[in-house]
């Protein structure tokens, strides 16, 4: 018993890098092979981060080995939630604003914000 | 429960308390990603992304980050195992791949800076230097960390207080890992895509 489970610990950590290895490899062929353009290799390389985190998450910080209550998960999704809305929500407001200003407007507010002074 | 129940317990409660601030180190992180990716297109008629990153480059700190995630984690298993010399010899390998990796880091902000491409260039060159910048910070806390916790260890030697602070500096360092995971994607390959 003493001497599995290091073992399998160690099984755990080489099946996380190798696979964040070829996941981070695929990833940058992706790109700089042009395999794919547009919003597919955005979605693609994202697909591949994701799939990077939960290989780190799983092999490296063990979060399925959590007994419960399962208070690590807890709080990850808890700072997931956050982060969604920080991100998420920055991006929507910012170009919400974009979209009602015109690069006119944009452009005589600036002037207007230089002129003024810091 | 007995003295040994006692600490582990204890142990826990720490690891636990450093998680909850790992998670509270993301949210710092996201607000720098959501303040990168609203500016990422401000170039103020400087360089955008495409023209500066040197992906052969950044692919190599990548992998000696991952590497050392990996040497990281064999650390932890040569701690659990009770393994001082093998601990220690890992956290050295750990710290040698940190450490390349951040001096590779300096060096493309030197050459960056150099290149007139500095931060004062633009909304996108002020948040990537802040949010490449936060990360390289972490890592160089973090080699600072390994070099304590490495004289503790040789003081010390192996007991439950060293082994619950390379616990959590495995944590600390598999988390800056995943960070990098999303700079890399976000900022570099998205930067060229």
């Amino acid at each position: 018993m003493e001497n599995t489970r290091p073992m399998r610990l160690l099984g755990s950590y080489i099946s996380g890098f190798v696979l964040s290895i070829l996941l981070t490899l695929a990833a940058y062929f992706a790109v700089t092979q042009h395999s794919y353009t547009g919003t597919m290799l955005v979605t693609v390389i994202i697909a591949l981060a994701i799939a990077q985190v939960l290989v780190q998450l799983f092999f490296f910080l063990h979060l399925g080995k959590e007994t419960r209550p399962r208070w690590k998960l807890a709080v990850l999704l808890t700072m997931l939630i956050v982060l969604g809305i920080l991100v998420f929500g920055s991006l929507w407001i910012m170009q919400n604003l974009n979209y009602h200003m015109s690069p006119d407007q944009m452009n005589s507010y600036m002037i207007q914000q230089n002129s003024a002074g810091f | 429960m007995n003295a040994e129940a006692v600490a582990t317990t204890r142990n826990d409660k720490a690891i636990f308390g450093f998680w909850v601030y790992i998670m509270t180190d993301c949210i710092l992180f996201a607000t720098l990603f959501a303040t990168y990716a609203v500016l990422r297109n401000n170039v103020a008629h400087g360089p955008a992304g495409h023209d500066i990153f040197n992906m052969p480059y950044v692919l190599t700190e990548t992998l000696l980050l991952l590497t050392s995630s990996f040497t990281c984690g064999l650390m932890i298993l040569a701690s659990r195992m009770g393994k001082l010399k093998q601990v220690l010899l890992w956290l050295g390998v750990t710290f040698a791949l940190g450490l390349a990796f951040v001096t590779m880091e300096i060096t493309e902000f030197t050459h960056l800076v150099g290149d007139g491409h500095g931060w004062d260039t633009s909304a996108f060159l002020s948040s990537f230097f802040t949010l490449v910048g936060t990360h390289g910070l972490h890592i160089s806390v973090g080699l600072l960390w390994i070099l304590v916790m490495g004289a503790f260890l040789l003081r010390k030697g192996l007991n439950q207080h060293t082994t619950r602070r390379l616990e959590m500096f495995s944590i600390f360092w598999h988390f800056l890992d995943v960070v990098w995971v999303f700079i890399f994607t976000i900022v570099f390959l998205m930067g060229v895509a």
